[in-house]
């Protein structure tokens, strides 16, 4: 296609990109150039640093184990209430996270409805552990992770999945070796952005999982509390945290999530 | 095929704006009007006053701002309750406010050495108590209590006032203790041990007093040692002028101290 470009999508385009970048070149500008090696030197930084990234990856692991199924189940079996169920799926995406923080203590919580009963039963107690902030994580970043799957399932064609039942394919089979494969990139993108949202999350938990250095503290978190005292301090660990997030969702992009 | 994502495409994206939106809110300090109504119904210019003050202080400054708008007929005053660390922020960025009102001297410091300010006077203290759930599970009675490693501890990080209070008392006393979560503030702090999560905390006395019937205080010597002042400023730029000096009047009044001394302040 070619011809000149619209300047009605141009014109709002431009400032779209404008709006979502300006604040990363403030962060930028604000930065405390000479003194910034010294302070990602520092042991605490490249605790947080490590314990967001691997915590992020578990949580996105956790999310892929049950939101493509779900997805699937959203997309492919009809039953009573499926819309109903849809909307719950994306609640964490409307909640504060705040507010989902407070739900899992109220579920999972020493006091909480199973929480109780998982550490009467097993001695387990998620709040304050790494394994705490992993569910934190993944309450929040899996309705992402869903939709994503769901909209590649809808947009699929169904009709090799149907070719393979008439084959003789189990609903199983047809699921691992024609459904799967088929809408990869739509579970590759799924998880990039459940993973991009794992790694930026702060309310659930801080809320949920607390903030101890090495066990809870993610990069997130040390931003916030640097910001308290020292506004610099946040700006580093703000601009480590955005350089990771965008090397690696760049270099997925180019590699996988290049179709629609 | 796109038809059939076509729906997909506009919901995805509109769930994602709310999901930032509710991000957002999270985080943000409220600032809230206490009476809107009062400024509507006086006649010409509605005068405002804008008080930022620390979060702890949110109960007693609302009831103070509805005395001094039933004093001040056509008055109305605004709040913007918050960390006092952010609030410092905030202010020394241009934000326009007429007191200030902080939880700690540092941060009072900020403004002050910004110029925006001189002059605070100390207008209260607050002392930290141990916090514990209703039915003290633990059995928690003292501070040394606290180093138990079976007993959950939650502390406020030590950037905010109520953490740098907390190491002091525990050096005073010459205890280690070694918390599970350091919380981004006191009230977050408070709700850990509300929730039961945690076996004890180390909370402002006015805090266990606005939480009464879901966490006990015990009160513990070294607290002494680790006295909180409060400062308040107008500042130099108050767009309210002379209001601004009278509404810091009403907190230094007795009338002012009788208020925070019942929410379990201390004079200064």
């Amino acid at each position: 296609m070619s011809g000149r470009l619209p300047w009605v999508l141009v014109v709002p385009a431009v400032l779209g990109l404008a709006f979502l970048v300006l604040p990363l070149a403030g962060l930028l500008v604000r930065a405390p150039w000479p003194t910034l090696l010294e302070r990602l030197a520092e042991p605490q930084v490249l605790q947080a640093l490590r314990l967001s990234l691997v915590t992020a990856t578990i949580a996105t692991a956790v999310c892929l184990l049950l939101g493509v199924p779900l997805a699937w189940l959203l997309a492919r079996v009809s039953f009573p209430g499926r819309r109903l169920v849809r909307a719950l799926v994306t609640v964490p995406l409307v909640l504060p996270p705040v507010v989902g923080g407070v739900a899992l203590l109220l579920v999972l919580g020493r006091r909480g409805l199973i929480g109780q009963w998982l550490e009467a039963t097993f001695g387990l107690t998620l709040p304050f552990t790494t394994a705490g902030v992993v569910v934190a994580e993944a309450f929040v970043a899996m309705p992402f992770l869903v939709i994503s799957v769901e909209g590649a399932l809808r947009a699929a064609d169904q009709r090799f999945e149907e070719a393979a039942a008439t084959l003789g394919a189990s609903r199983w089979i047809v699921f691992r070796r024609v459904t799967l494969p088929l809408i990869a990139p739509g579970v590759v993108a799924g998880a990039v952005l459940c993973w991009a949202r794992a790694l930026g999350e702060f309310g659930a938990t801080i809320t949920f999982a607390g903030n101890f250095p090495g066990t809870t503290q993610t990069m997130p978190l040390a931003v916030y509390l640097a910001l308290e005292t020292e506004p610099e301090a946040a700006i580093v660990l703000s601009l480590v945290l955005l350089a990771v997030s965008v090397i690696i969702l760049s270099s997925l992009r180019d590699r996988w999530v290049n179709s629609p | 095929m796109f038809r059939r994502l076509s729906r997909w495409a506009i919901a995805v994206p509109v769930a994602l704006a709310l999901a930032g939106l509710a991000g957002c809110g999270s985080g943000a300090p409220a600032t809230s009007g206490t009476s809107a109504s009062a400024s509507a119904s006086a006649g010409g210019g509605a005068k405002e006053v804008t008080v930022f003050a620390a979060a702890s202080l949110t109960g007693t400054f609302t009831e103070l701002g509805k005395t001094f708008e039933a004093a001040h007929p056509g008055t109305t005053v605004k709040f913007n309750f918050g960390s006092s660390a952010t609030l410092a922020q905030q202010i020394t960025q241009g934000a326009p406010a007429d007191v200030f009102a902080a939880a700690s001297p540092a941060t009072m410091k900020t403004v002050t050495d910004a110029s925006l300010a001189s002059a605070p006077t100390t207008f209260v203290r607050n002392k930290l108590q141990i916090a514990v759930p209703a039915d003290n599970p633990a059995k928690v009675d003292d501070l040394k209590d606290l180093t138990d490693p079976k007993v959950k501890v939650a502390l406020c990080a030590e950037q905010v006032p109520c953490g740098a209070a907390a190491v002091k008392a525990l050096d005073a006393a010459g205890l280690k203790v070694k918390p599970v979560t350091l919380e981004q503030d006191v009230k977050a702090t408070l709700t850990k041990v509300e929730l039961g999560e945690v076996d004890a905390a180390l909370v402002y006395k006015t805090d266990v007093i606005a939480s009464a019937g879901k966490v006990q205080g015990i009160t513990f010597p070294e607290a002494d040692k680790a006295i909180n002042d409060y400062p308040i400023a107008t500042l130099t730029k108050a767009p309210a002028g002379d209001l601004a000096k009278q509404f810091v009047d009403l907190v230094l009044s007795p009338q002012g101290k009788d208020v925070l001394t019942k929410a379990g302040f201390e004079g200064p």
